[in-house]
């Protein structure tokens, strides 16, 4: 959906290649992808992670019939937020969201699955859930990765622009990104002050003209990949983190991990707990959009 | 198991890699596979020095020389459980006494944030230590590995969460 933030140079896009498949904008069905032939789709940009039977058939699939397949967005390149289910098993993730939760009401005690029946009895052709969520590369290989979530649009024509100029970098390569991490795009005042506590953002009024981790909101920008133009520091709230970790870093979490533990302002061990107790959640701030690709996360190999 | 008679199993060429539970060769029981990093000012001092007075510390414990603490990427500790390491045990020169000033400290908020972030993945607490040991303090050193190699030993191996052969079973528990 990101590439149609592209706006008018959608027009000059559609002029100069054909799209054959855009499941969330026109309609193509599976069976349109079936009867191309192997390596028919010269360029083909795929979101979302793999979380189930259905979306690595189809990715198998699109593989086949994709010469350059590009991971477009945080989900396919990282795991995305979704993959932060990665913490739970499927068991407790299905009990939570069809048994127990709190707004729950399901008296049958029906989960969906492939087993699933309609109420006349007929099978429904439901997806099995995968034991948890992958990235695309963990699954088939992948030319590019385009982390962003959402890729920023000018990022995105740019991508456009160098395919169609055929200027493309060599495979493996992370592409519509910076190599160096959000920080050195961002506009605000460093001076580095250590920090004695940390807030949420929402507990605070931040200071617009001054480095966000230094009042002590935890910002993932040291950790996190340029690109973006530091597009949410600009309108006053942290980095999250969604264009994964920079050139170079194979964990974001621990760059960031190893990032607070030398900001802290206090040289007794004890109050250095304390302080850094304020960070609430740290898998879910440090790996909001990547636990699946990351080291801590990935598949034990 | 006493340092002296080494399980060729447990000091194999594999022992940082490992893809299976090490057995005592003897007992077949598991055996713990743990790493520490040890600060070169003191805490690897007073290692080198529990081996030159002849004390005796479990095998099971693997020394990484580190300049500091500090210098300790927490991304190095996540690698180690990653590949199958049941513990990690970090030590370093006592608050105040750190060659670089505070990397001991830096390295305190580090480990102290790793640990929680474990916990949230549904590793146990325990597996990961940090602790302060000076180049004079051979038999504290000596302790502490034989403490912690019976700790671990007792929490079994480590099941990392994400295994995804290992199913749903070994995730359970991470809520």
């Amino acid at each position: 959906m990101s590439i149609l933030e592209i706006g008018d140079h959608l027009l000059d896009l559609v002029e100069r290649v054909d799209i054959v498949f855009w499941p969330c904008v026109m309609d193509f069905k599976r069976h349109d992808v079936e009867t191309m032939p192997g390596g028919y789709i010269d360029l083909c940009f795929v979101n979302g992670g793999i979380r189930n039977e259905e979306n690595e058939d189809m990715v198998r699939l699109l593989r086949d019939r994709s010469s350059i397949m590009v991971a477009h967005g945080s989900c396919a390149c990282e795991g995305g937020i979704p993959g932060l289910a990665n913490l739970h098993s499927t068991d407790s993730l299905l009990d939570r969201l069809f048994g127990a939760g709190e707004s729950t009401v399901n008296p049958s005690g029906t989960i969906p699955g492939p087993t699933n029946r309609t109420l006349e009895g007929e099978a429904v052709d439901l997806p099995g859930l995968l034991p948890g969520v992958r990235t695309l590369s963990q699954v088939v290989d992948v030319e590019y990765r385009m982390p962003g979530c959402p890729p920023d649009s000018i990022q995105t024509w740019s991508v456009l622009e160098a395919v169609l100029g055929g200027r493309l970098p060599p495979p493996g390569s992370v592409i519509g990104a910076g190599e160096r991490c959000v920080c050195d795009e961002c506009k605000l005042e460093r001076n580095g002050v250590p920090v004695k506590r940390f807030v949420r953002p929402h507990h605070v009024v931040p200071d617009n003209t001054h480095c966000l981790l230094e009042q002590g909101i935890v910002c993932m920008g040291p950790a996190t990949r340029s690109g973006c133009r530091a597009a949410c520091i600009s309108a006053g709230m942290p980095c999250r983190g969604c264009y994964g970790p920079p050139h170079g870093v194979a964990d974001q979490g621990a760059r960031m991990v190893a990032l607070l533990g030398s900001l802290v302002d206090s040289r007794d061990p004890d109050e250095i707990r304390r302080i850094l107790d304020d960070v609430v959640d740290p898998v879910g701030t440090f790996y909001r959009f990547g636990l699946p690709g990351s080291s801590l996360g990935r598949p034990r190999r | 198991m006493k340092s002296g008679r080494l399980d060729p199993r447990v000091v194999s060429a594999r022992t940082i890699r490992k893809d299976e539970v090490y057995l005592d060769a003897a007992t077949r029981k598991f055996e713990p596979v743990i790493l520490a990093f040890l600060c070169n000012w003191c805490s690897y001092s007073a290692a080198d020095q529990a081996g030159c007075s002849r004390r005796s510390y479990p095998a099971n414990v693997r020394i990484v020389r580190i300049m500091c603490t500090g210098r300790l990427d927490p991304g190095h500790v996540i690698e180690a459980f990653a590949r199958g390491i049941d513990g990690v045990l970090v030590c370093g020169c006592h608050p105040g006494d750190c060659h670089y000033v505070d990397g001991n400290c830096k390295a305190a908020g580090r480990v102290w944030l790793l640990d929680r972030m474990l916990e949230q993945t549904g590793i146990e607490p325990g597996r990961l230590r940090i602790e302060w040991v000076s180049s004079t303090e051979a038999q504290r050193f000596a302790e502490l590995a034989i403490e912690m190699t019976e700790q671990v030993r007792a929490m079994g191996p480590i099941r990392w969460p994400f295994s995804e052969s290992a199913g749903t079973e070994a995730r359970r528990g991470s809520r």
